[in-house]
């Protein structure tokens, strides 16, 4: 127990952090008798990635994961980690981009003013758009889809195919007819889908 | 004689009573017709076949020959004549399900045959059961399995298949075994040995009812694949679990010591994953063949089946579980060949499975209720008949809530209370229970018939029972239902981003969750399985988003042409829509690697007919299919005529016409090799001249009808890159269009179309050597026409549907030329000097 509750410490702004991204609130009352096992497991990995011991992540960190470089969108993904202009990225933050896939938590209370959970349905989504949202302008353009398909389908389809793949999906979304998909359309194109099961990971629960 | 005039009269009393039951008068004509012939035959044409001929005959009656596939085939019929009449009445089937309708027509029938014969006549053999009629359903069953579905959630099917199927065995024989010992029912020649046979055979859940349940309600999709997926491992376990027990017995109570035991839960674990195991080795075997059966596709769809039968005869040879064989082998198949096979025969695979199996799960319930007619079997013994019905009621409930609440711990998506209940009470009891307990050995169960006869009263009780109030019970607990998700590209795309995010995610946590395994098994599989198993063309196109594009634009095309057609026109043809560009993104898809530049060349030369930009005309308001196709048609009358012409003039007509309508190893005719390469060749042939003459000089129309064609081949890297760059023909259109902000706004948003599209079908090499009649060459040949019928309709729309007129036209070409073109030679052309300033006064005039 003294183990945990000090490796806790040791961790900067650690109850801020789980306030904010809601890992492990279980009985709020004791919140350092129950160990914060993500937390500490999450601690724990980020000092692996962080070979040099700087306390935060740089972009090559993530590089480094061998498992990684073999994801199609695997770039986009580190990217998502970064906020525009920064080049690291400092454990509240990995915490707080990981927070995104924790399983939405039914029996939580609803507090009608608490701000929104950050694993909620839209912020899930938001995150899956700026994925394709390189450029930051809140819309998707043809180009940063067709980016994302050539990652993904790789060379079994031609560029002719791939582009014409691409207008088809943006014809699909797109409600108000600029060629683009705007966040909003993005959400109502996936209403149907469910989000919470979808982007949600098992062990952060 | 008197025996079958005897049977006659109940025959006819008991058409009476079914008349009064309320099943319909045909059904008791019919099925009471079909008695007659085959017990009447029986007794007349007794010894016919043997007597001498003293003449020759003319005709014979020879039944004997006939008899047995005859009588099959009547019986077939008569099933089936059977669910006929049970589907008949929508509001009967609403409220009983179809499985239990056919055991009471079972009952009735049976009823007549006892009637006729005062004995069971016809029965379900079990060697008939487990031979020709189970492996087609689990055949059908598997290969339709929802693929992924079932491998995602494949560890909590095994473990309600196995550990469940294994707990309702062990405890309902227990149980019955104590309060046997306990005097609850009277004195019977059972040991636990036997009880736990009993438990074993009793412990087969059925799906089908609630299966049927299921897919009317739409309940969500992990609980029927939990369902669906348990009852078809479930009965594989079943009969392995059932096998070793029998091993037991037979080996008798003092012989078994822990040696046995451990022995028996060895081969209970050899024979089933050694039956798994065979089926997917079946599976691979069958993959392969498909890869080169190219040749003989009529039969293509036959070795499937040949194959997964074999699966389960080989399995069964081996001692290995058959059914778990059969199952794996479909499952693991599926994806593959129906990659591999045409469409034809996956389509044709799936109807003939689904025939078969309907067909005998038809015969087999109504046997089972033909099973009732048996006097034998009825050994009845209230305490044994009650406490069964109530023990697999209350184990199946104990066990699935237990397990469910097991795999809850480490469920991302946890299963509900009401989804468990529902999978509780959907513990049907079935034909495997039934097959199992008719071919149980009555030299070593003396008590067989009280148990053949107990597991017929819980198969009807729970089909009938359970089965009505299902669907009830489904509505009142209001299980989840499936989410009725479109199939939509976005959809598709965003659930492969979604996968590669987790993946990350696990990647960048360490940890490896589910998306690890998935994800290693698509890279195993993407390099080698797919390798081994697909032919090089399915794997160019197996990518499901791909996949799914590919349906999308099939349905618009098919539902373009069903929508032109009721409206009696084949104008619709000519009618710009987004069908229109789909359908021949279709075709070209389709046909790219045989003649890819005609193809090309066809999609410019329609946008060129377009005048408009494909893509804006899906902008404007006009629906999808225009309603007034004729207004359009008008409008684009003038364009119409000419490219009719041209097609007229230079498209390939086809030879088809005398060639034979039927053959016999295809479903059609298809398109002939040699003409292909003959289209091929005319093109080039084309092509080469309007080079030469290109390259000569001779002509200038040549040469400036060259680069659209360049310019199409550098397509992609001709594509602006920034989408507001504003295009020359926006202005172009400034200057003389009525609704020029619109189109030129248009414009600016589909560059890539719009480079194409001006010109382009005019300036097709296919059609340029028949062009070379019109004398002023400078300008091309339509120019004049159109300048005609300019002055006779320039109306305002049909303006702005063509957003150059002949004069400008002349510039645009070299416009073009100068900005895009990568042919250095014709920039050279001198036509592009004169041009040069018009560009700059176009642009300037964007700016404006």
């Amino acid at each position: 127990m003294g183990s945990t509750n000090s490796t806790l410490l040791k961790i900067p702004n650690v109850e801020v952090l789980m306030q904010e991204t809601g890992l492990k609130l279980v009985a709020e009352e004791n919140c350092l008798n129950v160990s914060p096992a993500h937390i500490i497991r999450l601690h724990d990995r980020f000092k692996a990635l962080d070979k040099e011991g700087r306390g935060h992540l740089c972009p090559h960190d993530f590089g480094a994961i061998k498992e990684l470089a073999m994801n199609p969108i695997g770039d986009r993904i580190i990217g998502a980690f970064f906020s525009p202009g920064k080049e690291t990225v400092d454990f509240h933050t990995f915490v707080k981009i990981l927070a995104h896939f924790r399983p939405v938590d039914k029996d939580r209370p609803k507090e009608p003013n608490s701000p929104e959970p950050i694993n909620s349905r839209s912020n899930k989504l938001k995150f899956a758009f700026q994925l394709y949202d390189q450029d930051k302008d809140g819309k998707i353009s043809r180009d940063e889809l067709l980016q994302v398909l050539r990652a993904m389908l790789g060379m079994q389809v031609t560029d002719e195919q791939l582009e014409s793949i691409a207008d088809r999906t943006i014809q699909e979304a797109d409600l108000d007819r600029d060629d683009t998909i705007s966040f909003e359309e993005f959400r109502k194109s996936l209403e149907k889908i469910n989000i919470d099961h979808k982007m949600s990971i098992r062990f952060l629960r | 004689m008197y025996n079958f005039s005897q049977g006659f009269l109940v025959i006819s009393t008991a058409m009476l009573e079914v008349d009064s039951a309320e099943v319909g008068l045909n059904y008791s004509l019919k099925s009471s017709a079909t008695e007659n012939i085959s017990t009447s035959t029986n007794d007349s044409t007794g010894g016919h076949g043997s007597s001498t001929i003293t003449t020759l005959p003319i005709v014979i009656w020879k039944w004997h020959h006939v008899e047995t596939p005859y009588l099959v085939a009547l019986w077939i019929l008569t099933c089936w004549l059977c669910k006929l009449v049970a589907e008949l009445n929508h509001n009967i089937t609403s409220v009983i399900p179809e499985s239990g309708l056919l055991i009471m027509m079972g009952f009735i029938l049976g009823g007549i045959v006892w009637g006729a014969d005062k004995a069971q006549t016809f029965k379900l053999i079990p060697v008939n059961f487990f031979y020709y009629l189970l492996p087609q359903i689990v055949l059908d069953a598997s290969y339709c399995m929802p693929n992924k579905l079932f491998f995602s959630n494949l560890g909590a099917i095994l473990v309600h298949a196995v550990i469940g199927t294994c707990w309702n065995a062990g405890t309902v024989g227990i149980a019955l075994w104590g309060c046997y010992e306990g005097g609850a029912m009277g004195n019977l020649n059972i040991g636990l040995l036997q009880f736990l046979l009993f438990g074993a055979l009793m412990s087969a859940v059925d799906p089908v009812a609630v299966i049927a349940v299921f897919e009317e309600v739409h309940v969500n999709e992990v609980l029927y694949i939990l369902v669906f997926g348990e009852s078809l491992l479930n009965d594989g376990v079943t009969v392995v679990l059932y096998n070793v027990f029998d091993a037991f017995v037979s080996l008798g109570g003092p012989k078994i010591n822990a040696a046995e035991i451990i022995k028996g839960i060895i081969s209970f674990f050899v024979v089933s994953f050694g039956g798994s195991f065979l089926g997917v080795v079946f599976a691979v075997l069958i993959s392969m063949l498909t890869r080169v059966t190219k040749n003989v596709q009529v039969i293509e769809a036959g070795f499937i089946i040949v194959l997964g039968y074999l699966s389960y005869l080989t399995a069964e040879m081996l001692s290995l579980s058959a059914i778990l064989s059969i199952t794996f082998c479909g499952v693991c198949c599926q994806k593959y060949i129906t990659a591999n096979m045409d469409e034809k025969s996956v389509t044709t695979l799936r109807y003939v499975l689904k025939v078969m199996a309907n067909g005998s799960e038809t015969m087999i319930f109504v046997f089972l209720g033909l099973s009732a007619i048996d006097q034998n079997i009825w050994v009845w013994n209230t305490g044994f008949i009650l406490l069964t019905i109530l023990f697999i009621v209350i184990f199946r409930f104990m066990g699935v809530f237990f397990l469910n609440w097991l795999l809850n711990q480490s469920r991302l998506i946890p299963i509900d209370l009401t989804d468990q209940f529902v999978m509780g009470y959907g513990g049907l009891r079935g034909a495997v229970a039934y097959g199992l307990a008719a071919s149980l050995d009555e030299k070593k169960i003396p008590e067989k018939n009280l148990m053949l006869g107990t597991t017929l009263i819980v198969v009807y009780f729970t089909v009938i029972l359970q089965g009505i109030t299902m669907k009830p019970l489904v509505q009142w607990l209001k299980v989840k239902k499936a989410t009725q998700s479109d199939l939509t590209l976005n959809g598709k795309m965003n659930n492969r981003v979604f996968e590669h995010v987790l993946t990350a995610m696990e990647d960048i946590c360490g940890r490896m969750g589910d998306n690890w395994w998935t994800r290693h098994w698509n890279y195993f599989e993407d390099k080698y399985v797919c390798w081994l198993l697909m032919t090089s063309d399915a794997r160019k196109h197996k990518d499901p988003i791909f996949g799914v594009f590919h349906k999308l634009n099939l349905e618009d095309a098919k539902k373009y042409v069903n929508e032109g057609e009721s409206k009696g026109s084949l104008a619709f043809i000519r009618n710009y829509d987004n069908a229109s560009v789909d359908f021949k993104k279709q075709l070209a898809l389709e046909y790219a690697d045989i003649m890819p530049d005609i193809m090309n060349d066809m999609s410019e030369y329609d946008f060129g007919i377009d005048n408009v930009p494909v893509t804006s005309v899906m902008k404007n308001p006009l629906p999808s299919v225009s309603l007034n196709v004729h207004e359009l048609d008008r409008k684009s009358m003038l364009n119409d005529l000419s490219a009719h012409h041209l097609l007229d003039q230079h498209l390939y007509k086809s030879r088809r016409d005398n060639r034979p309508t039927y053959s016999r190893s295809h479903y059609n005719t298809s398109e002939n090799p040699d003409e292909m390469q003959e289209i091929f060749q005319r093109t080039m042939r084309s092509r080469l001249e309007s080079f030469k003459s290109a390259k000569m000089g001779v002509n200038p129309a040549k040469k400036l009808s060259k680069h659209p064609k360049k310019d199409s081949t550098h397509k992609p890297n001709g594509k602006p890159a920034d989408p507001h760059r504003t295009h020359p023909y926006g202005d172009e259109d400034f200057e003389f269009s009525a609704d020029s902000a619109s189109s030129s706004e248009i414009a600016g948003h589909f560059p890539r179309r719009n480079t194409n599209a001006p010109g382009a079908g005019v300036d097709n090499p296919a059609f340029i050597p028949e062009m070379d009649m019109s004398p002023p060459m400078r300008n091309p040949p339509w120019q004049t026409e159109t300048a005609n019928n300019m002055a006779v309709a320039p109306s305002q729309t049909a303006q702005g549907r063509l957003p150059w007129t002949p004069t400008n036209l002349r510039h645009l070409a070299p416009l073009r030329m100068s900005t895009r073109s990568t042919d250095s030679f014709a920039m050279a052309d001198a036509s592009v000097d004169d041009e040069a300033p018009e560009e700059k006064s176009g642009s300037h005039h964007t700016r404006l």
